[in-house]
């Protein structure tokens, strides 16, 4: 069934009786030429790309849970491409050229808004560090436009200016960047792959990889043995337990992260700000909530809740960039793992074993990158080779000092 | 969270500053790592970049920044982060150093 505004009309007069399931909820078959490990955002555009531009085969995505219920339905849904470094500035930029045209590619309201995301500086040093990036990315043919604090006034004339004990002075601006609905994108791209053909098999955890001669036949999963030509693992936030399974070390550590939204609001931010003096970022849900978050926890952890320190500094940094949030009332708050790695990139490569391959490292920012990351690692699967955007994204960039370290904060995981 | 420090008894995970895996106290030796194939070169690779990554138990470095500046080997669970036991970072690399393995 295609989705349009006839439909929409058509279905509202007669009830609502002629929408059917978006996707296929498959039965495993006993083997695939081509595995998805995770059901979650990047699982899922994987198996579309690969059903939809790469091959046509026998593709299947094995979820642990329901899709959608890991990190792609927990996240801060932004979206953006204010990268400075050359390994990541064209692969992010790919990632928003993909967004920008992801609703009608696959036929399904993402609700991609691209309201703009704003990088406040506090300091000289930060406007100068902010002015490279700008022009860093635009020699990456990405948008960037310098703020002084006049054109931030003018966008939010209620940031606090004047008593602030970091005072704004300017900020980096990305029009294209945006928000966009989490999980309308888990579900499209769900949709979009069982309409070409992929089974999505829910409720199939895989617990081990069978491998003969360094080459790996299949996976073994809650719902019995499934053979597989290829298998591509996509859990960022359990990369270390599942690859574990295939005897495999990787360069990550899963961290807590972290979000919160507050009650519903009049509108009051119309796009993305973060605050450069602390860590903390906002935006406005369509339903008036603001939806805010800040650093990780800081130590190792796989439960998806974090500690109160974090919830504290969140609120202080809200506080003093925004203080006129002072009396909304937090509505929700919740944490997911994030695979942290050692550098603070992503890794989208093959491992030592023949026929296995990995996406994963995506930190707390895999959510924007979702489509690229699932057309370059569909891509990976398909040809043997990495996609031009992503040929920086391998393992062996920590054993030959290829680090892709944005932040400057070496192999130290919390920190990025 | 609090961790029950050896010396000072329970203090706030808030005065302290987190590391990483227990298993840094292990440097490799550059030199004996010389005579191993893929030299120190495949050794610091391992000891620097790779982690273990365990969901359960795991040993990990804190430093008492805010106390009185001792680092730490605390022995937590890293999915309910239960605390099992706490022990001082310099007798458990004295006693790594003893069975000369750092």
């Amino acid at each position: 069934m295609r989705y349009s505004g006839l439909r929409v009309i058509w279905e509202g007069l007669t009830g609502h009786k002629g929408w059917g399931p978006a996707w296929r909820d498959a039965e495993p078959q006993p083997a695939y030429d081509y595995l998805i490990v995770g059901g979650g955002g990047h699982g899922l555009a994987t198996a579309y790309y690969l059903a939809k531009e790469f091959r046509q085969a026998r593709i299947g995505v094995l979820e642990k849970g329901w899709i959608g219920g890991g990190n792609v339905g927990r996240n801060t849904t932004i979206i953006r491409s204010n990268y400075l470094l050359p390994g990541n500035a064209p692969f992010y930029e790919f990632a928003m050229k993909l967004w920008e045209g992801l609703e009608q590619d696959f036929n399904y309201n993402a609700m991609v808004s691209q309201r703009g995301v704003l990088n406040l500086c506090h300091t000289d040093a930060q406007r100068d560090a902010y002015t490279r990036r700008g022009n860093g990315m635009r020699l990456n043919g990405v948008d960037a436009e310098l703020l002084d604090q006049a054109g931030v006034r003018a966008m939010y004339p209620w940031l606090n200016f004047d008593t602030a004990r970091f005072p704004i002075k300017g900020g980096l601006l990305q029009r294209r960047g945006g928000t966009v609905r989490h999980d309308a994108v888990a579900w499209g791209y769900a949709r979009g792959a069982s309409a070409r053909g992929v089974d999505i098999i829910q409720n199939c955890e895989v617990t081990g990889f069978r491998i003969e001669g360094g080459r790996v036949l299949g996976v073994e999963t809650s719902r019995g043995y499934i053979g597989a030509g290829k298998v591509g693992v996509a859990v960022a936030g359990s990369s270390s337990r599942v690859m574990a399974t295939a005897g495999i070390r990787l360069p990550i550590e899963a961290h807590v992260l972290q979000a919160f939204v507050s009650e519903g609001l009049k509108p009051m931010i119309d796009g993305v700000i973060t605050y450069g003096a602390g860590h903390f970022y906002v935006s406005q849900s369509d339903k008036g909530g603001l939806v805010f978050g800040g650093d990780i926890d800081g130590y190792n952890s796989y439960a998806q809740r974090g500690g109160l320190p974090v919830v504290e500094d969140v609120a202080e940094g809200g506080m003093s960039l925004m203080p006129n949030i002072g009396r909304v009332r937090m509505l929700r708050m919740w944490g997911g793992i994030m695979d942290m790695s050692m550098d603070g990139s992503p890794i989208i490569d093959r491992t030592e074993v023949d026929g296995l391959y990995f996406n994963g490292g995506w930190c707390y920012g895999g959510f924007k990158a979702t489509p690229a990351s699932g057309w370059c690692f569909a891509h990976l699967l398909a040809t043997g080779a990495p996609h031009a955007t992503a040929t920086a994204y391998r393992f062996d960039r920590f054993r030959n000092g290829l680090m892709i370290d944005e932040k400057g904060m070496g192999a130290q995981p919390n920190l990025h | 969270m609090i961790i029950q420090h050896p010396l000072l008894g329970p203090r706030d995970m808030q005065e302290f500053v987190y590391l990483g895996d227990a298993s840094l106290l292990a440097r490799p030796d550059a030199m004996a790592a010389f005579a191993n194939e893929g030299g120190a070169q495949d050794a610091f690779y391992q000891y620097l970049y790779l982690r273990n990554d365990p969901a359960g138990l795991h040993r990990e470095l804190w430093f008492h920044e805010q106390g009185d500046r001792s680092w730490l080997v605390v022995t937590r669970d890293t999915v309910t982060h239960e605390i099992l036991s706490v022990e001082m970072a310099r007798d458990v690399a004295l006693a790594l150093r003893a069975e000369g393995r750092a």
